[in-house]
């Protein structure tokens, strides 16, 4: 499983890295996570709203920062739970 | 009929009896916003951010996107600026959404109006000024904040910048990425999400920007400030906005101080400029806009917000009597 966090360094994208990992741990599958900061390849996934979250080249959640159980059940059922709730910062976040 | 009347009676219950503290005193004065502000911003924003946000659900950047491919100026830049309002703004998303707005063919100028109103006409500000300082100025804080962003949106596209973006950013080919729809369900718990997000990072701000705001209502001369920055000054207001420029505070923190600052004499539209610039215009944000605007478009971006907002200032000074009765 290639997990990939789509993200510039900001606060909730390191979090949603931490997260990421947790929930990876918790299920103990074997997966690599890499985070991506160049907004090239961010944008080739269409994505607009970082963080994002890929699994195996799929953006699976955009725009906010799930708990590590809600990531472990997205990574577990294959299902779609993207959000689009945006960073909702109230000024100044990340 | 005051809804919050409950929280004022429960106010003066925490600050006269059980602190004894009486209402003449500057201590009981400042004790009692205290404790009447911070439960009642706390509310309106968990009302207020989670209808907002459910309601945003329904118009994420993606679709936005889609629907400002066609449009043009002027149509383009005021629907722009409104979806701007609509979408919440994290300096991280701002490169992301510059660049799939761009890309997508959505003119320059237009593109600047979405991103000049998202961080100015923010959803916690909103609710703040509600909170502070009434229905009125709050929707006024919003048309003026639209106009802000319409009028140099428009300025900004006819200065054809194209040349001063990033080279890169041309050539970058984005994926349509749809998201898929959400559940009501999962609706109503993003919104929940949102709400303890939000309470979550802005908390302390209110609690000690009402603090602050608080002690200065209770113990600071009322119209102390009025001799440097009150209406007669007429340098106030583009000097509060080039304050407000480099300030780079959590707007929960701001409001309230700035609604002391109105108490004490400054002028209204003084404050509002200082606010908006403080607001709309953020290092972090510049830092981040660096990675797509070269360094003379991103002072052209600032310069013109600033004319615009002192502008907006100095007219809010004009309607004040009107506004503040």
């Amino acid at each position: 499983m290639e997990i990939k966090i789509l993200g510039s360094g900001c606060a909730k994208c390191n979090q949603l890295e931490k997260v990421a990992r947790e929930a990876v741990v918790s299920l103990g599958i074997d997966a690599t996570i890499e985070h991506v900061d160049d907004f090239a390849q961010i944008a080739s996934y269409g994505v607009m709203t970082t963080p994002a979250l890929v699994v195996d080249g799929e953006v699976r959640l955009a725009g906010r920062v799930p708990s590590a159980a809600d990531v472990a059940r997205l990574l577990e059922s294959g299902a779609d739970t993207a959000g689009s709730g945006g960073c909702g910062c109230g000024g100044g976040c990340c | 009929m005051d809804i919050f009347a409950p929280l004022q009676w429960l106010s003066d219950r925490i600050t006269y009896d059980l602190f004894g503290l009486s209402p003449d005193s500057h201590l009981g004065a400042a004790v009692n916003f205290f404790f009447y502000d911070v439960p009642k911003i706390f509310l309106l924003l968990a009302v207020i951010v989670f209808v907002v946000s459910y309601v945003r659900s329904y118009f994420p950047p993606e679709k936005v996107r889609k629907y400002l491919t066609h449009r043009r100026e002027y149509l383009g830049n005021i629907l722009a600026a409104m979806a701007g309002v609509i979408t919440p703004f994290c300096s991280c998303s701002a490169v992301p959404l510059f660049i799939g707005f761009v890309e997508s063919g959505i003119p320059l100028g237009v593109t600047f109006s979405f991103l000049i109103a998202s961080p100015l006409v923010d959803l916690v500000a909103l609710t703040l000024l509600i909170a502070l300082f009434g229905w009125k100025i709050a929707v006024l804080y919003l048309v003026s904040g639209l106009v802000v962003a319409i009028v140099g949106g428009i300025v900004l596209g006819r200065m054809k910048l194209e040349g001063e973006i990033e080279e890169y950013v041309w050539k970058i080919r984005m994926a349509d990425a749809a998201p898929p729809e959400m559940t009501r369900a999962e609706r109503v718990q993003g919104a929940k999400d949102q709400v303890v997000d939000i309470l979550r990072r802005v908390w302390l701000y209110v609690v000690i920007g009402i603090a602050i705001g608080g002690l200065m209502h209770g113990f600071v001369p009322a119209d102390l400030l009025a001799r440097y920055a009150g209406p007669d000054n007429p340098l106030a207001v583009p000097i509060a906005t080039a304050f407000g420029i480099p300030l780079y505070s959590n707007v929960a923190g701001v409001i309230p101080v700035a609604q002391v600052l109105v108490d004490k004499g400054v002028a209204l539209g003084t404050v509002i400029a200082l606010l908006m610039a403080t607001v709309g215009l953020s290092a972090p944000e510049f830092i981040i806009l660096r990675k797509v605007m070269k360094p003379k478009l991103i002072a052209i971006f600032v310069g013109l917000n600033f004319v615009t907002i002192t502008i907006t200032g100095y007219v809010f000074n004009w309607i004040s009597p009107w506004l503040i009765g």
